[in-house]
């Protein structure tokens, strides 16, 4: 189990970052739009309810049947990847896996690594490594260079830089790009964007991209975008480093075209991305391009704890379409960015408190109305609902002895576990709950006017002054 | 249609588990649901020991407290009769979860997956086990359905609302944007993140009033207590004195629709 050190909580200051959101009818109102519309196109990809529940069921066998043999498959994919001239190398945590791909860096005196999209980057943080260690580190994914020229975060997993209107991009390319005049014509901020990274690719020492899908039995990297810049990075440096989380594997290259058509359906509405990429090795002696040397980096950061435990390890099957945040009512509300985590929405909730520790996550669990819009999309079935429930239960319970989670009894308060208590010993006692009943309804009047959280956008909650029990009596 | 409905065999007696908040919050619905089923010629009996289902710890991450509250309820029903429950999201407790709340104690399980297979939400058991045709005695009226969302995922119930309104000759039933989105209730969720939860309600209930509706019905009084409970605040803050979003239990909507002489 890792032990990385705690440097930012999430959960603290959570709710602040939410209400500034909240409170912002502007952003309240993009994030709503551009929800709905990605809700649209995935629903169209769909039309077939059947069809759609039977693919989601094979999907998520595919991905159970996968991490049921999680670790001789990658013991299979390490052989196959190195008999096909890749390097593999196992990070178990975000400094290791940083402390890996510099290393590779500096033994080629790399100045600049350009990379395509990747979120196990931006998990391990690696462009601020790289920057630390004198390293440039340039985004070639649209959305993740508008966020990097932003100084900001990815707010979606799917796409970066949702938070942000094409007045603000255009502002911003205008302030950083040099030479650039404002303008917000949408196909011309993308040319700028591609003038800029097409030079860039050329210059790079290496190009860095992450993983969808690592195939075992053929030492297979696949990787899914849709801009090109993947193949770019992946094909033009000298050397490409791949990264990922070791949940990412398949058995076989069968597995790869359901799991590939339930991804780009669920996260864009596309029935197949532009660009799917199949990484099989370096540049062969007879061949006129593609990179030298090709690394894979393996990052455990917590997945090894969701794995031991059998409801936890459902966490593992997700395959990052970042459906459920788009069905989020919460993430809608409040966007990406105030998570404070690199995933944010519902499977930042259910994946970060593995790679944070629960100290850090405590009360994200709490930030869900349990509605099950997620688990209704997700495309492997993952139950987020459920291992909300769990996440809360490891989190509110007293601390114990070989807990399943780091950081396990972090939320734990004597007085709420009492009140709990309490609430069980009046309901699950019929004479206690009959006489703490007939006392609501008989003092009604004494309920305050006043009931916290309640009431700031709600009238107060008042018992009837009978019960339903009362009125049947009555009837006879 | 199930399969009770088709060969016609209408059970003759039905527990009903009032669920706590109706009980105490909502009694008019729950007593305006029996007298529904009793005039469509079902004895119903009303087990004095039920509490509560035990929800509410449960989805706030206190399993043993709810096991506790539970286990109560297990031995409530022991004839072999349907149990039918108001309230969507209370039945979903009792029908889905019972089971695995008691995954290791075998005794109980086993009671909680016979009970688990005679839980009825209310509207279900009207429309599907009953095959039950209302006869609209009102006049014109508009009405917008709100279902839960544990209703609508764990049970269908937005099917069973819609279609029972949908017999009702004389109602239009409108029909809202996002009509499926949580309205922001989830139990401590609502206290626990106040300002996330309001968002949502405020959103829900300005989707409900563009509909232009009368009133909104629901098969479940945790949501309309929220809903209803933030358009009464808005109200208050606005300054009016007639509700502008009306609402009741749908158990009360269908039984004034089919009375003699009904109003809305
Ligand atoms: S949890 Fe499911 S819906 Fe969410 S990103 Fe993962 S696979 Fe997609």
């Amino acid at each position: 189990m890792n032990a990385q050190p705690i440097h930012f909580k999430p959960s603290e200051g959570f709710r602040g970052r939410a209400k500034a959101v909240v409170d912002n009818p502007f952003l309240r109102q993009s994030f709503r739009g551009a929800m709905d519309f990605l809700m649209t196109k995935r629903a169209a990809q769909f039309p077939d309810a059947e069809e759609l529940d039977s693919l989601r069921t094979l999907g998520e066998h595919i991905r159970q049947y996968n991490l049921g043999k999680l670790p001789d498959l990658l013991v299979q994919l390490e052989e196959n990847l190195a008999r096909n001239g890749i390097h593999v190398h196992w990070a178990e945590t975000p400094d290791e896996a940083n402390a890996i791909i510099l290393g590779i860096c500096q033994k080629h005196s790399a100045k600049l690594m350009v990379k395509g999209k990747s979120m196990v980057s931006e998990e391990i943080e690696l462009n601020h490594a790289a920057e630390a260690a004198g390293i440039g580190a340039l985004e070639s994914d649209m959305g993740e260079y508008i966020v990097q020229l932003a100084g900001e975060k990815p707010s979606h997993i799917i796409m970066p830089a949702i938070h942000k209107t094409k007045e603000e991009i255009a502002t911003l390319f205008h302030e950083k790009v040099p030479g650039v005049d404002y303008t917000d014509n949408v196909d011309a901020l993308i040319q700028i964007g591609r003038r800029v990274l097409r030079q860039k690719f050329l210059e790079a020492d290496i190009g860095l991209s992450g993983v969808n899908f690592a195939v075992a039995e053929t030492g297979t990297l696949c990787l899914v975008e849709n801009e090109g810049n993947g193949r770019m990075c992946t094909t033009a440096p000298p050397v490409h480093v791949a990264i990922t989380g070791i949940e990412k594997i398949v058995e076989k290259l069968e597995h790869v075209p359901p799991l590939l058509s339930l991804l780009t359906r669920s996260a864009t509405g596309q029935n197949i991305s532009t660009y799917f990429n199949m990484i099989s090795g370096p540049r062969k002696p007879h061949e006129k391009d593609g990179p030298q040397e090709v690394h894979l980096v393996l990052l455990d950061n917590g997945r090894s704890q969701a794995y031991a435990d059998d409801q936890l390890r459902k966490t593992l099957q997700c395959i990052r379409c970042g459906a459920c945040m788009n069905h989020c009512p919460v993430y809608t509300r409040i966007g990406g960015h105030a998570y404070g985590t690199t995933y944010p929405g519902p499977i930042g909730k259910i994946i970060s408190p593995h790679m944070l520790g629960l100290e850090a996550t405590a009360t994200m669990a709490t930030a869900s109305s349990l509605c099950g819009a997620c688990g209704e999309v997700c495309p492997v079935r993952i139950p987020i609902p459920e291992l909300l429930m769990r996440l809360r239960e490891e989190s509110f319970s007293a601390p114990h002895e070989n807990p399943a989670m780091r950081g396990q009894g972090a939320g734990y308060k004597p007085w709420v576990t009492a009140i709990w208590r309490g609430w069980a010993a009046v309901y699950r006692s019929p004479s206690l709950y009959r006489l703490a009943t007939w006392l609501g309804s008989r003092f009604a009047w004494l309920m305050p006017s006043n009931q916290g959280p309640w009431t700031t956008v709600r009238v107060p909650l008042k018992p009837a002054p009978k019960r339903l029990r009362d009125m049947l009596k009555e009837r006879g | 249609m199930s399969e009770q409905a088709k060969t016609g065999q209408r059970p003759a007696d039905v527990y009903f588990f009032a669920t706590c908040v109706v009980d105490q919050f909502f009694p008019g619905a729950g007593l305006d649901a029996i007298t529904l089923l009793e005039r469509a010629g079902i004895r119903v009996h009303f087990p004095e020991e039920q509490t509560c289902c035990g929800q509410p710890a449960y989805t706030s991450g206190f399993p043993d407290e709810a096991r506790k509250v539970a286990a109560q309820q297990l031995t409530l029903f022991p004839n072999d009769w349907p149990v039918i429950v108001p309230s969507g999201s209370c039945a979903g407790m009792m029908k889905h979860h019972y089971p695995t709340l008691f995954a290791n104690d075998p005794a109980r399980k086993a009671q909680a997956e016979a009970l688990s297979a005679r839980i009825h939400e209310f509207t279900d058991f009207l429309v599907n086990v009953l095959g039950w045709q209302p006869e609209d005695k009102g006049g014109e009226c508009t009405v917008v359905l709100h279902t839960s969302c544990s209703a609508r995922r764990e049970m269908g119930v937005h099917l069973t609302g819609r279609k029972l309104l949908g017999d009702l000759a004389h109602v239009t039933v409108a029909q809202q944007d996002h009509e499926s989105e949580c309205c922001g209730f989830g139990g401590t969720f609502s206290i626990k993140q106040p300002e996330i939860s309001g968002a949502m309600v405020e959103d829900k209930v300005k989707s409900l009033k563009a509909t232009g509706a009368e009133r909104v019905v629901s098969a479940d009084c945790g949501c309309l207590m929220n809903i209803l409970g933030h358009a009464a605040w808005k109200d208050r803050q606005e300054g009016r004195a007639q509700p502008s979003l009306p609402g009741e239990h749908i158990a009360s909507f269908l039984l004034r629709r089919t009375e003699e002489r009904s109003g809305k």
